[in-house]
């Protein structure tokens, strides 16, 4: 890909190409590339954007009016918001851009009316990832058509100038020079389980485990937190399951029967209780659980799904934060004797 | 210690089981609980001695605990304990620590004990080496001993050569020297016992500190020898069912054989049949000489007094050498599974310094195990057949000269009032007069097998005494398992734990669910069917060869570093031992769900079983 194409597929990119496909674009393209089921699909660059708002600009000033504003006036920034939204998500896109995401769309979709994407922003910046700024990004389930697909990668767009956002650029005073956002438009994944999977523990930090939280249907009822998941605790080298804690699922989120969206589902009891995966499931999930650390060569925090097909896809894979930020101290000060290590044990209490 | 908030029951408030009081006082007085014994913790030791003692094989525990505490206590000098005391109440034995707390004395031990035992970490290998020619010198010593037996008169031999020593003499030298080599054997079995559990606890405090989730089993795993003695036995009933279709008497074997059947058949047959038998007997002697328990009841009996449990592998491992199934350990590639495991771990460790010490706690844990899996081999099985089959053949004399009316009632006798009846036989030999033994045993013998039935029904307290506010021996530790949370769960039990789940230690992972198999006995594991569930006392590594039959196994004894978990890992067999109870609790034909990851046993149905055997062959 050069950094004037408008559109970047997965297969193409790398994990150093974050600054023009967001890190969810170039983490998909670093999974792709090496070797892991991820859903097929392609990044609207920020290049895409940057012509966009250019000929936005042609028109009348974005970047300057943002700067201007003081976020401490409510109502400034909520009328420039709402005219800068309307502008971003009305105002007729440059030919080459709409074009391109067009094709791209029908060439992921085979042209297939039936098959649908997942619509998500991508941010650029390290710090757009931290808590602060991770909720105002958006993402869209199950969108139906390319039309439809280009109107919510322009809503993405838009999410750049929702109050939340500019009030956030504001108050830290970062620069509107060099602001954009990348879309990843992937195929959508109808699946009957999805989770999240963490490859140390979350609790203890132990690097020696994997643990996993999943549910039936959509993987958001698991991140939203509306779903209890099942969780289980493995070892990562052994695959032995050393915890197994099945909940009650009341409900899965599955797409909405007539057109985009999802909607809540209740459940029939037996499955309510159900192991929503099985042992050889867990095992696939931690072999590429341990792929993918290794292919990074630190611990993550992984999206999955399996598809009704029982396919098993990533979604996302993300850096382990918590633990990995703590000072790493030796477990037991060195000895130059080994023998003396085993005053530990008959030594008595220190 | 300070004083507890809860307890179990003191010594002095346990009561005799009425109607048993003469044969529990027949148990030597240093085996009594004594003023002063409730100022001490005590807890029964159910892994060693999970059933009611017959007064004969209290041998087993006092020639245990006097090499243990010797060895403890005065010749590696272990900082903070010395050894254990134990005693015998309604025929079951109860241990107590003796804890180092003077932290004077402590450094003091400390400083010896880092001269003695680190010479026997640095010489690890010579040692063992030098241990094995002492055991079976002490094995062959064992084997020569004479068959006691008086003849009606002297051979004439006697005479020529000058002996000057007549038969009665044996009887005593010999029963002697029986119980002078069983005393010596377990000197030597605590040699490097300690220590090597010792070395080996120490990589898995490591392990438990870097990885603080990791499974027990794991550790197990990455230290867990190839070559031991423990495999051997299995490897030979495998060897044998390959020679069985090479020789082409193949045939022979099937489920439900008569052995006895079997083996004249083969004599018969001559050739192939013959050179079968001549395998069969290269493999008995040594391999053969383990026992279907744990070294420490009589009754226990060895393949070779009892070829019921090899003889019920042959004809599985005969179908599947002939579908070309290769039976025999990979070593190789499970010496490459190691080394990878242990290569993995040590990716994950964050400092250099770490992987330093965890470089050199693995080598010392890989040097020291060979000696913690290979010595029950010589220890609690070979030389344990051959003290007890030695006390048989005194059964079989004292039985035949009136004294009992079956030759294992020998068993009811403590190993003083067996020398005092060898004596009495002795004496008759040499009066001309009859002996008195047979008036005076029969009554004696029976009263006990009655008090042995009834102490079997009894329930037994897990444990005596206060509370100690922490567990810092490392010998309760390493050979117990216990631990201050283990005992709150003693204390706890029965409290909030679903009346239908058995919890012990995992041994395997897996989770499976089938029909209960209640085994209680060797002679019973001709009832197992495929896919059953396995559920019996103890399980060491002789139940291995029906391990191919059975889809799960549990254990009411044994920890996660024993030998039956090493057994089941190393043939994928879903287990949990240690859980006390569940040769009572579950019942034969019920549907249980054996979860060895977690160590949990769940009853699913509440239906009523067969009638439960009796817990106790009485022979």
């Amino acid at each position: 890909m050069t950094d004037k194409d408008a559109i970047g597929w997965f297969a193409d990119l790398r994990i150093d190409d974050r600054p023009t496909v967001g890190g969810k674009g170039a983490s998909l393209g670093e999974l792709t590339h090496a070797g892991i089921d991820v859903p097929p699909g392609f990044v609207v660059t920020t290049h895409a954007f940057e012509l966009f708002l250019t000929a936005l600009e042609q028109a009348s000033p974005v970047r300057a009016l943002v700067e201007a504003v003081d976020p401490a006036d409510l109502e400034a920034v909520t009328s420039l918001s709402t005219a800068l939204r309307a502008r971003v998500e009305e105002e007729p896109l440059p030919q080459p851009v709409e074009r391109a995401i067009l094709d791209a769309h029908t060439k992921l979709t085979g042209g297939d009316m039936g098959v649908t994407v997942a619509v998500r922003s991508s941010a650029t910046t390290e710090d757009a990832e931290d808590a602060s700024f991770a909720g105002l990004q958006d993402t869209f389930l199950w969108v139906l058509d390319a039309q439809d697909t280009v109107q919510r990668v322009r809503e993405c767009w838009g999410s750049l100038y929702s109050v939340e956002s500019i009030t956030y650029r504001r108050k830290h005073g970062l620069p509107e020079e060099g602001v954009a956002m990348a879309v990843v438009v992937q195929m959508m994944v109808d699946a009957r389980t999805a989770g999240v999977m963490f490859t140390r523990s979350p609790t203890t930090g132990d690097k020696s485990v994997i643990t996993i939280e999943g549910a039936w249907g959509l993987g958001s009822a698991v991140v939203s937190g509306e779903v209890t998941p099942d969780r289980w605790v493995m070892g990562k080298i052994t695959g032995e399951i050393s915890a197994r804690n099945i909940s009650d699922k009341h409900i899965r989120q599955v797409p909405a029967p007539h057109g985009g969206g999802i909607i809540d589902e209740d459940l029939p009891a037996d499955l309510r209780t159900a192991p929503c995966l099985s042992d050889e499931q867990l095992q696939a999930l931690r072999t590429v659980g341990r792929r993918i650390e290794k292919h990074y060569g630190r611990a993550q925090d992984i999206e999955w799904a399996i598809d009704k097909s029982g396919a098993l896809l990533l979604l996302q894979s993300r850096p382990e934060t918590v633990w990995s930020a703590k000072a790493q101290a030796p477990v037991t000060a060195p000895l130059a004797d080994p023998l003396k290590h085993v005053m530990t044990i008959f030594g008595g209490r220190k | 210690m300070s004083q507890p908030t809860k307890g179990f029951p003191l010594p002095s408030s346990l009561k005799v089981v009425p109607g048993t009081e003469a044969a529990q006082a027949a148990f030597p007085y240093y085996t009594q609980f004594h003023d002063g014994d409730d100022e001490r913790f005590w807890f029964y030791n159910s892994m060693h001695f999970p059933e009611p003692m017959h007064h004969f094989d209290m041998i087993t525990a006092e020639a245990a605990y006097c090499a243990l505490g010797s060895f403890n206590t005065r010749v590696h000098v272990l900082p903070t304990t010395k050894g254990i005391d134990h005693r015998i109440i309604n025929g079951r034995v109860f241990i107590g620590g003796v804890a180092v707390t003077d932290p004077a004395e402590i450094e003091a031990r400390a400083k010896e004990f880092q001269q003695r035992a680190f010479y026997y970490y640095e010489h690890w290998e010579t040692l063992y080496d030098q241990w094995k020619t002492k055991m079976r010198t002490l094995i062959a010593d064992a084997q020569a001993l004479p068959t006691p037996s008086l003849p009606e008169l002297e051979p004439i031999e006697t005479t020529h050569t000058g002996k000057g020593v007549a038969a009665n003499h044996a009887l005593i030298d010999t029963y002697r020297k029986t119980l002078e080599g069983y005393f010596r054997m377990w000197h030597h079995h605590f040699e490097f016992l300690l220590l090597g559990y010792g070395a080996y606890l120490t990589f898995f405090d490591f392990c438990k500190k870097a990885f603080p989730e990791i499974s027990d089993q794991a550790i197990s795993r990455m230290v867990a020898g190839m070559e031991a003695e423990i495999f051997r036995p299995d490897e030979e009933v495998k060897r044998l069912a390959r020679r069985a279709v090479e020789l082409g008497v193949d045939d022979k074997f099937h489920d439900g054989m008569v052995i006895d059947d079997v083996l004249a058949a083969l004599d018969q047959l001559g050739g192939a049949g013959k050179d079968w038998l001549q395998e069969l007997e290269t493999s008995r002697n040594p391999w053969f000489n383990v026992n279907v328990g744990d070294g420490f009841y009589h009754y226990h009996r060895s393949w070779n007094d009892d070829l019921s449990m090899p003889f019920a592998a042959l004809p599985g491992y005969i179908d599947k050498v002939k579908a070309g199934i290769k039976l025999e350990r990979p070593t190789e590639r499970l010496i490459e599974e190691r080394e990878q495991l242990v290569a993995d771990y040590r990716e994950l460790l964050d400092t250099d310094e770490d992987r330093a010490t965890y470089d050199q706690l693995i080598t010392l844990a890989h040097r020291v195990f060979p000696y913690v899996e290979g010595h029950k081999f010589y220890c609690e099985h070979w030389y344990t057949n051959l003290f007890f089959n030695k006390i048989r053949e005194y059964g079989d004399l004292l039985a035949a000269n009136g004294f009992f009316a079956k030759p294992e009632d020998v068993f009811h006798l403590t190993h003083y009032e067996l020398e005092s009846a060898i004596i009495d036989l002795m004496l008759s030999w040499s009066s001309g007069s009859d002996p008195i033994g047979p008036r005076h045993w029969p009554p004696i013998v029976a009263q006990r097998q009655a008090a042995n039935k009834v102490w079997g029904e009894h329930v037994v307290p897990p444990a005596l005494g206060a509370v100690p506010d922490v567990i810092d021996d490392p010998a309760i530790v390493m050979l117990w398992g216990i631990t201050r949370e283990s005992l709150d769960a003693w204390l706890s039990v029965d409290e909030d734990a679903p009346s239908n789940e058995l919890k012990g230690f995992a041994a395997c992972q897996g989770v499976v669910e089938g029909t209960a198999r209640v085994v209680k006995s060797v002679e019973e594991i001709s009832r197992l069917q495929q896919g059953d569930i396995l559920v019996c006392q103890v399980t060491n590594p002789t139940w291995a060869p029906i391990f191919q039959k059975i889809s799960a196994a549990v254990s009411d004894i044994g920890g996660s570093m024993s030998h039956m978990a090493i057994v089941a890992r190393e043939y994928d067999l879903p287990a949990v031992v240690g859980t006390g109870s569940a040769t009572r609790r579950i019942r034969d034909g019920q549907r249980i769900r054996v979860d060895g990851g977690r160590g949990i046993v769940t009853i699913l149905e509440e239906t009523p079983g067969l009638a439960d055997a009796p817990a106790l062959e009485d022979a």
